[in-house]
C-alpha cells in the first residue's frame, strides 16, 4: 500500500502549468526523490502536497485519505512534515526553541495552562527540551544548543529545519533541496542525516539537484520536466532514460 | 542565559521597585502618576504579546480600553452591577468583539492590518462620542468607586498597591506564556507563518487568540481606570491614545515583557517632567517614535541588553 498518492495533479498560475497531470505514489519506508531541471515544478509539487497551495485539479491521498484542500497544520497532525528550499526559520527564537515549536502538536497547548504555568506544562517543556536536544544532536547541531537561530550559518539552518520537522514526529518527511547551497562536505553530512532518518522508519520524499546524492540514496526516483512526469524508476533506470539525459544535458548531448 | 532565573529575578526586582518607590513619593500626586504608569504598563505588556511576540499590529487598542471603561461605568451606574462583575462582563464582551473582528482582519498583513485596526479604534471612539444618551457624549460620565467584598478602593495610595499587585501578576502571566508551547507558537507566527503551519501550528487561530487576550487586558485596565479616575471621556479611546500605547511598546522593546513595562513608565512620566512644554506632547511622542525606529529598532531594553552582552563577550 502506498503511503502517499498523487493523482492527475495540476496547478496553473495564470495559464502557466507549473504542474500538469502528474501521477505517482510513494511507498512507505522509501527514500523517494523528485528530480528535474530548474522550473520543472518540484517546489510547486511540494507546496501542493503539503497544503501550502490548493491544486487546480487532481488529488492527493495520504494514508488513503483525500488530503488536497487541507491546511498544512492539519496535514502535520496527520503525520506529514517538511522543510523549505528557501529557509523558513524562526529567526526571532533560539535554535532549540525552533525545534521545540516542531513538537507543538505533542505538548499541552491549553491557553490557561500555559498562562498559569501549570506543573504539567513545565514538565512537558522539560521533556520536550530534552527530546529536542537529542534531535539537534541527531542532525549534527550539538554545538548550537544554546545559539540564537539568527546567529547560525546557512548550512546549520538547513539541518535545524530538518530537526524541527522531525520534532513533529512525522510518518513522511518532505525535504526541499536540503543540500542546496552547501559545500561538498556539508552535503555529504546531510546525506548521512537523511539516511539515518529513513533508517528510523520515516518515509522521505526528497527534492534535490545534487545528482550524486540523489543517485546514492534514493530507492525510487520521479523525474519531472515542465511540470510533467518524464521518467520514473530506480536510480539506475532513471539514469539510463534518454529523456532524462536530454532534459538535463540538452538535446544534442 | 537561564530563562528561569531571569524570570524569577526580574519579577522579584519588579516587586521590590514597586514596593520601594513610595519612599521617594512626597505627596499623593506621585502615587497618582505611579498608578497611571502601572496601568499603562499592564496594557502594554498585553499589547506586546500581540505586537512584539506574535508580530501583528493594532492601532486600535485604546478603543478596547475605552470599551472596558465605559462598560464598567454603564453597568455599575445604570444597572447596579457590582464593579468586579461589570469588569469581568466588559472584558468578556470586549473579548467577543475582538474575536469577531479579529477573525477577518487578522488575515491581513502589514499596512492593511494596521489600517483595519485603526478603523476599529476610530469607530469605537466615534460611537462613544456620539451616543450621548448612553455615554454622555464628549462631556463624559462619572463612575463610582471600585469596591469588592465590602472593601472600597479609594485614594491614590490604595490604588497604587492594587495596580502594583496587578502589574506583578500580569508580568508573571506574560512570562509564563511566552515560555510555553502557546508562547512559542505565537513567536513562531512572527518568525515564519508557513514554517509554523507545517509543524502543526494553526497560525490564524493563534493570531486571533493573542488579539483577543491583549484586547481583554486593555479592557480590564480600562475598567479599573474608570473607577480610579471617577470620570471618563471618549478621548481615552482616541487614536492618539492608541498610538501612545504602541509607542510605549516600541520604545521599551518589542518582544520584551520588561521592555514594554519600561516604555510605559517612561512615556507616562515624560509629560510630568515636560509639563512646561505640554502643547508639544504629540510632537515629542512622534520624535521619540522616529528616533527609536532609526537608532534602536529593537527598543530600549533589548538594545541595552545586547550592548551589555557584546561588552561582556569582548572581555
Amino acid at each position: 500500500m502506498s503511503l502517499l498518492k498523487v493523482e492527475n495533479l495540476s496547478k496553473e498560475f495564470g495559464g502557466v502549468h507549473a504542474v500538469e497531470d502528474l501521477t505517482f505514489s510513494v511507498e512507505p519506508g522509501h527514500i523517494h526523490s523528485i528530480i528535474g531541471p530548474n522550473g520543472a515544478g518540484k517546489t510547486t509539487l511540494f507546496n501542493l502536497i503539503t497544503g501550502v497551495y490548493t491544486p487546480s485539479s487532481g488529488r492527493v491521498l495520504f494514508k488513503d485519505r483525500l488530503v488536497s484542500g487541507l491546511k498544512p497544520y492539519e496535514l502535520a497532525a496527520m503525520g506529514m512534515s517538511r522543510t523549505f528550499q528557501n529557509l523558513q526559520i524562526f529567526f526571532n527564537m533560539q535554535a532549540i526553541e525552533n525545534v521545540m515549536v516542531g513538537s507543538h502538536l505533542h505538548l499541552n497547548r491549553g491557553f490557561l495552562a500555559s498562562f498559569l504555568r501549570l506543573p504539567n506544562v513545565s514538565r512537558g517543556d522539560r521533556e520536550c527540551r530534552k527530546t529536542c536536544t537529542e534531535l539537534m544532536e541527531f542532525v549534527g547541531l550539538a554545538k548550537y544548543l544554546d545559539a540564537d537561530a539568527a546567529s547560525m550559518p546557512y548550512g546549520a539552518l538547513k539541518r535545524l529545519e530538518i530537526a524541527r520537522a522531525l520534532a513533529a514526529k512525522p510518518e513522511i518527511l518532505l525535504l526541499d533541496e536540503p543540500a542546496a547551497g552547501l559545500n561538498a562536505t556539508e552535503s555529504r553530512e546531510i546525506d548521512e542525516v537523511i539516511k539515518r532518518v529513513a533508517a528510523s522508519g520515516i518515509t522521505v520524499v526528497l527534492v534535490e539537484h545534487d545528482m550524486k546524492m540523489v543517485m546514492g540514496i534514493s530507492d525510487h526516483i520521479t523525474a519531472l520536466d515542465y511540470g510533467r512526469k518524464l521518467a520514473e524508476g530506480t536510480p539506475a533506470e532513471v539514469r539510463a532514460n534518454p529523456d532524462v539525459v536530454k532534459a538535463y544535458l540538452g538535446a544534442h548531448a | 542565559m537561564n530563562f528561569k532565573t531571569a524570570r524569577t529575578g526580574g519579577l522579584a526586582l519588579l516587586a521590590i521597585v514597586i514596593a520601594a518607590a513610595p519612599i521617594g513619593f512626597s505627596n499623593s500626586y506621585y502615587y497618582d502618576v505611579g498608578v497611571n504608569a502601572m496601568f499603562n504598563a499592564i496594557v502594554c505588556v498585553g499589547l506586546n504579546l500581540l505586537i512584539g511576540y506574535a508580530g501583528q499590529i493594532s492601532l486600535g487598542h485604546a478603543g478596547f480600553f475605552a470599551l472596558g471603561a465605559y462598560g464598567s461605568a454603564l453597568m455599575t451606574t445604570n444597572y447596579g452591577i457590582p464593579p468586579i462583575g461589570a469588569m469581568v462582563l466588559s472584558a468578556a464582551v470586549v473579548g467577543l468583539l475582538a474575536f469577531l473582528v479579529g477573525r477577518p482582519i487578522l488575515k491581513l498583513k502589514g499596512h492593511y492590518l494596521a489600517m483595519a485596526t485603526l478603523g476599529i479604534g476610530i469607530i469605537i471612539h466615534i460611537v462613544l462620542k456620539t451616543e450621548s444618551k448612553i455615554t454622555g457624549g464628549p462631556d463624559g460620565m462619572s463612575v463610582d468607586n471600585f469596591s469588592l467584598l465590602g472593601v472600597t478602593v479609594m485614594g491614590d495610595r490604595m490604588w497604587y498597591w492594587v495596580a502594583g499587585g496587578l502589574l506583578v501578576l500580569t508580568v508573571w502571566l506574560a512570562l509564563n506564556l511566552i515560555d510555553s508551547p502557546v508562547g512559542r507558537a505565537l513567536r513562531a507566527v512572527h518568525g515564519s507563518e508557513v514554517g509554523a503551519e507545517v509543524v502543526g501550528v494553526d497560525t490564524s487561530s493563534y493570531k486571533v487568540l493573542v488579539f483577543v487576550v491583549s484586547a481583554m487586558f486593555a479592557s480590564v485596565v480600562g475598567s479599573l481606570f474608570a473607577h480610579k479616575n471617577g470620570f471618563i471621556t471618549p478621548d481615552i479611546g482616541s487614536f492618539f491614545h492608541s498610538v501612545e500605547l504602541v509607542t510605549m511598546v516600541v520604545l521599551g522593546g518589542m518582544a520584551s515583557v520588561f521592555g514594554a513595562l519600561i516604555g510605559a513608565v517612561i512615556l507616562t512620566l515624560l509629560p510630568q517632567v515636560l509639563a512646561a512644554v505640554e502643547q508639544y506632547e504629540a510632537m515629542i511622542l512622534g520624535a521619540i517614535m522616529m528616533g527609536t525606529m532609526i537608532f534602536m529598532p529593537k527598543g530600549l531594553l533589548p538594545s541595552i541588553v545586547a550592548s551589555l552582552k557584546r561588552r561582556g563577550a569582548g572581555k
